[in-house]
């Protein structure tokens, strides 16, 4: 056998085994998307293109007419396609001097703690924390405060700026900390650059560091939007369940009647426009970090 | 020599009880905790085997240690399972849902892991029809006694001859009105209507409940609660369309907003209105003149029921009359039951929200079968809802 071959060989080997070593390795988190996510993908897949069963639930069939039926839920999809992008880009104002002062001005020595601050209320579920802003919003919260100096009946819960708070509360570390990551790295250098080129501090802002900055803004907005596409509790404890979000239109006809197919067709949509809006997102993100990269040289 | 049960034990009966005790009082020892397990089967065992124990009448069978109840808001007294669990030690563990339609789902889906719940009368059929619910093995609820029942109430339960389910209590549905906030005097859904376009304009609750949200609704024209009848059911939309813009809220848990004054007007059942009046007074319970909804909740155990010996357990001890007085004095919804009602006080029996003139009852009606499964009221519901 000549030499090279027997070295091919070899290095065939060395190939083989580090592709079953690596194939090895992932095995695990294969198993898991597959038992997890694909297996029950697949489920509502096939359940979008049958029948609701006489007494409700799933009837086997080939059928669009789930999501010919789509429209049905219109308004449900209009208001998440309003309120989701809304309460991002609440949470985003909020956010963004929050993640500012902790990146460029807050002392080092308190940057830290302060970020802890900011993580520690996630140790709780959304649910209970929820649940807290239902009573400080009722009215034996807040309300019974401001009767005391003569605001009587002031009605603040089941509001839609109840539900715009529990958004913003709900899902601000989620903005702040991508966006507190992109303004950590800033390189600082850039900033006295802008400055000593002349450059007033709003521009520099607008110029420099919102610019530099736009990567982590997109990935936080991403983020809580596409949370927010599939959100129904905080609508449901703070909106009084009346400002219906496509994730309740979901719950009822899974749990109330119990339509599984047409539920399932929406699942399959809403799952599709998360797709497209984290692919937009995506896009707007690259670009701006290519321009950045443009910039820079 | 015969053979005696004792030889083979892993620990003498006397040895065995001084050892618990200890544990019961906290004191234990290393030993003590690693043989801990074994200890754990010997109590099951031998309590049942050897009567050393202080024995309930529940140790026939093994209870576990904890099931599952489906029911509804406020509707039992807390009470009733830490006794139950004091006699048994299974612990209960409460799931409350608001429409009969999320209950269903939830059997339906499988796996709902309860061994006990509370379906309203017209839903029992259909839990028959789909395999469900299984005929009740009346062996084992010898506290229930179909004779002192009701058979007004009761006639749901059985289907064929065969019991399925027993009755919890009976009720109504009204409508709850805090009569310092709306002053007004009002006694028709009429009524209820008009005034959550008024004077309740975003402090009106409705039901997250197709039932009796949409059957009020078509109580405002004079229509049947049960309609099925397409131009009906558009009216009926039509009207809820119409208010949905004026409500404080759609949910079937209603008692938080109406005792924190955020809400002043609800439609409201039975035990919900009493309650509420008992605590703040002027809280009214009111019955619609055009009638409404008349209702039984019944006990059933589900077909795939995880601990089936609790459920009957726990069923059983419910229909005791002992118990069940003290769960209507705190849930306040009438009871099916004379045995019970012979123990009620009779300011509970003469109390108006919870047993109403005969006049008032003449006019509801119970819920029918076909309105659980309907989708056209489903959809028409979600319409709502999302409007």
């Amino acid at each position: 056998m000549p030499a090279g071959t027997e070295a091919a060989f070899s290095m065939r080997g060395n190939l083989l085994r580090r592709n079953l070593l690596t194939a090895l390795l992932l095995a695990p988190a294969t198993l898991w998307l597959v038992v997890f996510l694909v297996l029950p993908f697949v489920a509502i897949a096939i359940f979008s293109v049958g029948e609701r069963a006489p007494e409700g639930g799933y009837q086997a069939a080939l059928t669009f007419a789930q999501y010919a039926n789509l429209p049905a839920r219109a308004t449900a999809f209009w208001n998440t396609m309003v309120l989701a992008p809304a309460g991002a880009l609440a949470c985003l104002l909020v956010a963004y001097p929050v993640a500012y002062y902790l990146a460029l001005r807050a002392p080092q020595r308190w940057r830290l703690i302060l970020l802890a601050l900011i993580v520690i209320p996630f140790w709780t579920s959304l649910l209970m924390r929820t649940y807290a802003w239902m009573y400080i919003l009722g009215g034996r919260g807040i309300p019974a405060l401001l009767a005391y100096v003569g605001i009587e009946d002031l009605r603040l819960i089941n509001t839609s700026g109840a539900v715009l708070l529990g958004i913003v509360y709900g899902y601000l570390p989620l903005m702040i900390l991508p966006i507190y990551v992109s303004l950590e790295r800033l390189d600082r250098r850039l900033l006295e650059a802008s400055a000593d080129l002349g450059a007033t501090p709003v521009s520099t802002f607008l110029g420099v560091t919102l610019r530099l900055s736009l990567p982590g803004v997109m990935t936080g907005f991403s983020l809580v939007m596409i949370l927010l596409l599939g959100e129904y509790l905080i609508p449901t404890l703070l909106g009084g369940g009346k400002v219906f979000f496509i994730g309740n239109a979901l719950v009822d006809l899974f749990l109330q009647s119990r339509n599984w197919p047409f539920g399932s067709a929406i699942a399959i949509t809403l799952v599709a426009v998360s797709v497209v809006v984290l692919i937009v997102a995506n896009r707007i993100s690259t670009r701006l970090s290519g321009a950045r990269r443009v910039d820079l040289i | 020599m015969s053979k005696s049960y004792r030889d083979g034990l892993p620990i003498s009966p006397e040895k065995f009880v001084d050892q618990l005790m200890r544990m019961k009082r906290g004191s234990i020892s290393r030993r003590d905790f690693l043989g801990l397990t074994g200890l754990g089967v010997a109590t099951a065992v031998m309590a049942r085997e050897l009567g050393i124990m202080p024995t309930p009448a529940y140790a026939a069978e093994n209870l576990g240690d904890r099931m599952s109840i489906a029911t509804w808001p406020n509707y039992h007294d807390p009470a009733t399972f830490e006794n139950f669990k004091a006699e048994t030690g299974v612990a209960v563990e409460v799931n409350v849902f608001g429409s009969n339609e999320e209950m269903l789902a939830k059997l339906q889906a499988g796996g709902s892991g309860w061994s006990l719940f509370v379906p309203t009368n017209y839903t029992i059929s259909t839990y028959k029809k789909l395999g469900i619910i299984e005929p009740l093995d009346m062996a084992k609820l010898g506290n229930f006694d179909g004779t002192k029942e009701d058979a007004r109430f009761t006639a749901e339960g059985t289907i064929d001859g065969t019991i399925y389910a027993v009755p919890k209590n009976w009720g109504t549905t009204g409508f709850a009105v805090n009569t310092k906030k709306l002053a007004k005097p009002m006694s028709s859904w009429k009524e209820f209507w008009d005034t959550a376009m008024a004077e309740g304009d975003g402090r009106t609750m409705v039901h997250d409940y197709q039932l009796t949200t949409i059957g009020n609704a078509l109580k405002y024209y004079g229509y049947s609660f049960n309609s099925l009848k397409q131009d009906e059911l558009a009216k009926a939309e039509e009207l809820l369309l119409k208010v949905k813009p004026h409500l404080f809220a759609v949910s079937s848990d209603y008692q938080p907003g109406m005792r924190a004054g955020d809400a002043w007007m609800t439609m409201c059942w039975t035990n919900d209105g009493a309650q509420l009046h008992r605590d703040i007074p002027e809280i009214a319970y009111v019955l619609g003149k055009e009638g409404g909804e008349i209702w039984t909740d019944f006990y059933a155990i589900p077909k795939d029921a995880p601990n089936k010996p609790a459920g009957y357990a726990l069923l059983n001890y419910l229909m005791n009359p002992k118990v069940a007085v003290k769960e209507h004095l705190a849930n306040g919804a009438p009871s099916t039951d004379a045995r019970v009602n012979a123990l009620l006080p009779k300011e509970v029996l003469d109390n108006p929200i919870l047993y109403p003139a005969a006049d008032l009852l003449k006019p509801l009606e119970f819920g029918a079968a076909a309105t659980l499964t309907d989708p056209g009221r489903a959809e028409l519901m979600a319409r709502f809802k999302s409007a």
